[in-house]
């Protein structure tokens, strides 16, 4: 029989490592499962409103994360992703795509990812012209033709940043306007140079080696546009597409009370990939820290 | 020691989080700023086959991606 863990925490973003520092600190025998350190804060610009920090960035928060839970030798195990958790008597057995572990309680810290369109070429030219972050990856289409997919607020700041490096940039909305703060909407007017294309629905990204054009529907026509990049700028999904039995609201989210104990009784979770209302570093990094301390209540009471 | 090169840009999380694995670990390495010189963007095509950043060359081996393990390895440290 393999080790049993008193807890196992999958996640190392704010949540997941709060929850760590606590459960470090309660001596609990536990591990960390990650796809990686830091999640959504690693691309994240400025930081300027998580307390002790008036100014940070992302990448450098994230490394101050790495080095508090390696004062306490966190065991983190990274490139680790969650296919599925069951429940057997009173252990959790929580299989990755590389490995099983087994553990008496689970704390789901696993976060946000950015959404994806879903439409035929997304996938092969990703990284090659298809990307998700302006600020990492606008620097590399100097001079070419861009596309941003989305009408938000993070789609309207892609284009600005875009705007300045692209030759021509086109912003492509499914809605019939651009929504979002009006300040944003002003500057994406008043710069004159952005093609915003309402009503704009992507079919296919295509190309040879990278990607060449975006064909969208628009009144029930479809149009072809010559682009080198695309942006893909359509919000956010919960990272829940494990199997786990675990209720979820309805955008996927965990649903979680205010001790962050799901619908099962020894799975907790916070930050991002739950219920909770409002998603910012500062309540991601808190919601951890509760959930390690109720995850350690819930083991010392059986 | 081994030549490393980076390739990056300015605000990207990954890059950054690399260059401090790096430092961390005593690695010396240049950094190609692919927003200072577009030029090289055509360099890191014909090296990765991709246009995605962090891509770290280790003396001809290829890695796309802040992947830990794989620079541990190729870095035989």
């Amino acid at each position: 029989m393999a080790h049993v863990y008193d807890l196992i925490i999958v996640g190392a973003g704010p949540a997941g490592i709060a929850a760590s520092v606590y459960a470090a600190r309660k001596k609990l025998d536990f591990l960390v499962l990650t796809g990686n350190i830091g999640g959504q804060v690693t691309w994240t610009a400025d930081v300027e409103n998580y307390v002790g920090f008036q100014f940070i960035t992302g990448p450098d928060l994230v490394g101050k994360f790495e080095e508090h839970i390696q004062k306490y030798n966190v065991p983190v195990y990274e490139d680790e992703l969650l296919d599925r958790i069951e429940k057997k008597d009173d252990t959790f057995i929580l299989t990755t795509r590389k490995n099983v572990f087994s553990s008496r309680s689970v704390i789901l810290a696993t976060g946000k990812r950015s959404k994806e369109l879903n439409v035929p070429g997304e996938q092969q030219f990703r990284n090659k012209g298809v990307a998700y972050c302006a600020t990492c990856d606008g620097p590399l289409f100097y001079g070419k033709r861009v596309a941003v997919i989305g009408g938000g607020n993070s789609a309207m700041e892609a284009a600005l940043q875009l705007l300045s490096i692209a030759d021509k940039t086109y912003l492509l909305t499914v809605n019939n306007e651009l929504y979002g703060d009006a300040i944003l909407k002003e500057k994406i007017i008043s710069a004159g140079r952005v093609n915003v294309i309402t009503g704009a629905v992507v079919t296919s990204i295509t190309g040879d080696s990278f990607v060449g054009s975006i064909t969208y529907e628009k009144n029930t026509v479809q149009n072809s546009l010559p682009v080198d990049g695309v942006f893909v700028e359509i919000g956010l999904v919960p990272n829940t597409q494990y199997q786990s039995g675990l209720e979820l609201n309805e955008i996927g989210e965990i649903k979680v009370n205010l001790r962050n104990e799901t619908n099962i009784p020894g799975i907790f979770a916070c930050g991002d990939v739950t219920d909770v209302p409002e998603k910012q570093i500062i309540i991601a990094a808190g919601e951890g820290a509760k959930a390690a301390i109720m995850a350690g209540k819930y083991l010392s009471a059986r | 020691m081994k030549k490393v090169t980076v390739y990056s840009t300015p605000m990207c999380g990954y890059c950054i989080r690399l260059k401090q694995f790096l430092d961390q670990k005593g690695v010396e390495y240049e950094t190609i700023d692919i927003s200072k010189d577009p030029s090289k963007l055509q360099e890191l095509v014909k090296k990765s086959g991709q246009m995605g950043v962090p891509v770290t060359d280790i003396e001809g081996k290829i890695i796309v991606g802040f992947d830990k393990q794989e620079i541990v390895e190729a870095l035989g440290i």
